[in-house]
């Protein structure tokens, strides 16, 4: 048989792999492509001869956090995965090889060195993976973070909202303080703090900030301003560094108050009466005219466009007492073409008051024309402005004829019983700390907003009321009892206050 | 024993030389140091003949030859077929062969009796090779490459073959060349062993890269240096022992 002409095509016999020797050792070792043993191998090539076996990790002493380059800093345990995959990204050469496994080694916490011990894959020589171990050590420096560092310079905000109102109350800023509670917008704020007329919000974001002011513009009636100011700048980088002002002014007309509206702009508002009430403010200002009735509604950029003053405050308001009221009748009402919307929630009448101080002393009653007439009766009491006797300071005031101006008019019903009541069932949240808010005022002012909340039932839907676990309901309607009429805020509209006390949980086991 | 040699920094001696018993081929243009390797081992004995083929000084990869006889491909010129037949003892027979695997020292390997050959090879230069070198031929593969002539270094008395040959196969070759065989390495861990070295009956030649384990696999399996080897192998077991007892 001739060998030479035989098949050369490989049989299918299970191969038996050679041992060749080791060119290094000389030990006997299945063939690879180095022809190496592996122990020769590891002594030729290393794997991780491109990663650091050193590194530095960056800590803030003041916070505990971490930086995690280029300028985040985060807060990790000690032995957490977190410090782990801060580690890891400190290794840059880390992707040429495959890691396979990664720990710490423990250290003693005062040494400030955190040591990790890798294993990694990589391959050598035209294809082979060899698995190597080895201990990284990274040394913790100290270095303050920019957060901690701005607070220590006392230079910690970056943008400032100046919210102010020119008044003589601070309701306004009440109910600012519930919306803001309702709708958790004062989140981000550094801190608060009172100024005159007014409160300072401060931000460290210049998008904080503007969140603030599109969540007040949505909710008060105002104007703001923008400004800004260069602390510092770098022209090689192009980096500018701001502080932002943005200057709120919130409308100065607040509820109870009568405003005198320009010629114009009563006719704008549907040939509404000059002398107007102020019966809501909300995102817009809400109008009312005594004598007819008429509503009108004047939204914050209208009245930036065209201002007024108020020409009565509610500190002027003087008690009167109803000696006698007639209802007037809807066919008698005053009607005319492009007349506004009226309202049939109150009830135009002709009342006749005496000041309650002079009850008894004169017999002369003064007539006016007002729209409380659901709520009146005789021997009511009222309060009201006297406007006869005022000195208004207000130059459409001035404008109008004085043979039209009523002598008094009528804002509100009194309660005079209501102080008796001051335990209220509910509650309001205030924003916690004492200097936030704290705005020195007298508590009068917190009173009546309380008051105004349980008279307004739409001014109340917009924040959030809770219910007064220290009086129980069982007082609410012992008060009830001796009700006088004065308008109370009914159970279903409160919230429970989620309140984790441990004296409740040892009561369940009692 | 095997000496180490470089060819201008190249350590594929079996590229650049080519040796019998009966002759030395050895490219030309390289270093005085490279062509004194071989005429210190050989030339008292057989002529060291400085020759390019094709104007190439590649003349181990280019060349198949043994005591008897000596092939050249068909691009060697006139010329150089001329001084290699005048330097060439007159016993000696050459031949040029039109072969479409030109590099023959690639796809051929031979001692003074076997030759394996590329499984492709023309059948005329099949016959050729084994009239002029008087070699009975076989085509085979080493470890599953069909470049014998790269692959594996044959002797008379022995062979060294590619390291990822298996023992079937190489129970087989050895069967075929009537030779012992082993796989090993030439050249620091270096597979292509037919081009990292050359070898006759009585000398080597490697890389400088060469181990010491190499070349002690290289110096038992061709028989280089009997009484050493043996004196260590004899030595190597009761040494270790004396360390690990120590």
């Amino acid at each position: 048989m001739d060998l030479s002409k035989m098949d050369y095509a490989p049989t299918s016999v299970p191969a038996t792999v050679l041992k060749i020797l080791c060119c290094q050792c000389g030990v006997p070792m299945e063939p690879n492509p180095a022809n190496m043993c592996v122990s020769c191998l590891r002594i030729h090539v290393d794997i991780t001869q491109d990663i650091p076996k050193q590194g530095i990790l960056q800590f803030c002493r003041n916070c505990e956090r971490y930086l995690q380059p280029p300028f985040e800093w985060i807060s990790c345990a000690l032995e957490s995965k977190e410090l782990l995959g801060l580690c890891l990204r400190k290794l840059k050469a880390l992707n040429k090889v495959k890691l396979v496994d990664a720990g710490f080694i423990w250290t003693e916490p005062h040494s400030k060195r955190i040591k990790v011990k890798l294993t990694v894959h990589g391959e050598v020589m035209s294809g082979m993976t060899l698995q190597q171990v080895f201990v990284v050590e990274f040394t913790v420096a100290n270095q303050m973070c920019d957060d901690c560092h701005r607070s220590e310079a006392q230079d910690y905000w970056r943008a400032l909202v100046q919210v102010r109102q020119k008044s003589d109350n601070k309701k306004t800023f009440y109910y600012l303080e519930q919306l803001m509670l309702k709708h958790k917008a004062h989140k981000n704020t550094l801190s608060i703090k009172p100024e005159s007329n007014g409160l300072d919000f401060f931000y460290s974001t210049e998008s904080q900030a503007r969140k603030l002011v599109d969540f007040m513009t949505a909710v008060l009636p105002c104007r703001y301003q923008h400004s800004k100011k260069l602390l510092s700048h770098d022209i090689h980088s192009n980096t500018y560094n701001y502080k932002f002002t943005y200057s709120m002014e919130i409308v100065p007309v607040m509820k109870d108050s009568v405003v005198c509206l320009s010629k114009k702009l009563s006719q704008q508002l549907g040939g509404i009466s000059p002398l107007c009430i102020v019966y809501r403010v909300t995102n817009s200002i809400k109008l009312i005219d005594p004598s007819t009735a008429q509503l009108a509604e004047v939204s914050s950029s209208a009245y930036w466009r065209d201002s007024f003053q108020s020409v009565f405050k509610s500190k002027q308001l003087t008690e009167y007492t109803v000696m006698d009221i007639e209802p007037i009748m809807e066919k008698d009402r005053v009607q005319f073409p492009g007349q506004g919307q009226l309202s049939y929630k109150h009830m135009l009448a002709d009342v006749w008051v005496v000041r309650s101080c002079d009850l008894g002393l004169t017999t002369d009653s003064i007539h006016c024309r007002s729209h409380l007439g659901h709520v009146l009766k005789p021997m009511d009491t009222v309060l009201g402005y006297a406007v006869a006797d005022s000195n208004a300071n207000d130059s459409n005031f001035d404008k109008l004829p004085k043979s039209s101006l009523p002598d008094v008019i009528l804002i509100k019903k009194n309660y005079p019983d209501r102080a008796r009541h001051r335990r209220r069932t509910w509650k309001l949240k205030r924003m916690t700390t004492d200097t936030e808010m704290n705005m020195e005022s007298d508590h009068n002012d917190m009173d009546e907003f309380m008051d105004d909340l349980e008279e307004d039932k739409d001014l109340r839907q917009n924040i959030n009321i809770y219910k007064n676990p220290d009086v129980g309901i069982e007082s609410a309607a012992e008060d009830d009892d001796d009700n006088d009429g004065a308008p109370r805020i009914s159970l279903e509209e409160m919230m429970e206050d989620l309140c984790i006390y441990e004296d409740d949980v040892m009561e369940v086991y009692e | 024993m095997a000496v180490r040699a470089q060819f201008e920094n190249n350590n594929e001696i079996g590229v650049f030389s080519k040796l019998t018993n009966s002759y030395c081929l050895v490219g030309i243009g390289a270093s005085e140091t490279f062509y004194s390797v071989f005429e210190s081992e050989l030339s008292d004995i057989i002529p060291v003949i400085h020759a390019s083929v094709a104007g190439c000084r590649i003349v181990g990869r280019m060349t198949v030859g043994n005591k008897n006889g000596l092939l050249l491909p068909n691009s060697t010129t006139d010329t150089e077929l001329q001084h290699i037949r005048n330097s060439l003892p007159d016993n000696v027979k050459v031949q040029r062969v039109e072969e479409r695997l030109s590099a023959l020292g690639n796809v051929m390997v031979c001692n003074d009796y076997v030759a394996l050959v590329h499984p492709d090879l023309d059948k005329d230069t099949e016959e050729i090779l084994s009239d002029t070198l008087n070699v009975e031929v076989y085509r085979q593969t080493v470890a599953s490459n069909c470049l014998v002539g790269s692959y594996c270094a044959i002797s008379n008395q022995g062979g060294l073959v590619h390291p990822k040959t298996t023992v079937e196969d190489l129970d087989e070759l050895s069967g075929l060349i009537q030779v012992p065989l082993v796989a090993g390495t030439v050249n620091r861990g270096s597979d292509v062993v037919g081009a990292g070295m050359v070898v006759n009956d009585w000398c080597a030649v490697c890389g400088t890269d060469t181990t010491s384990t190499e070349i002690s696999v290289i110096d038992s399996i061709f028989k280089l240096d009997p009484d050493g080897v043996h004196k260590m192998k004899k030595l190597k077991g009761p040494l270790i022992d004396s360390i690990k007892a120590s």
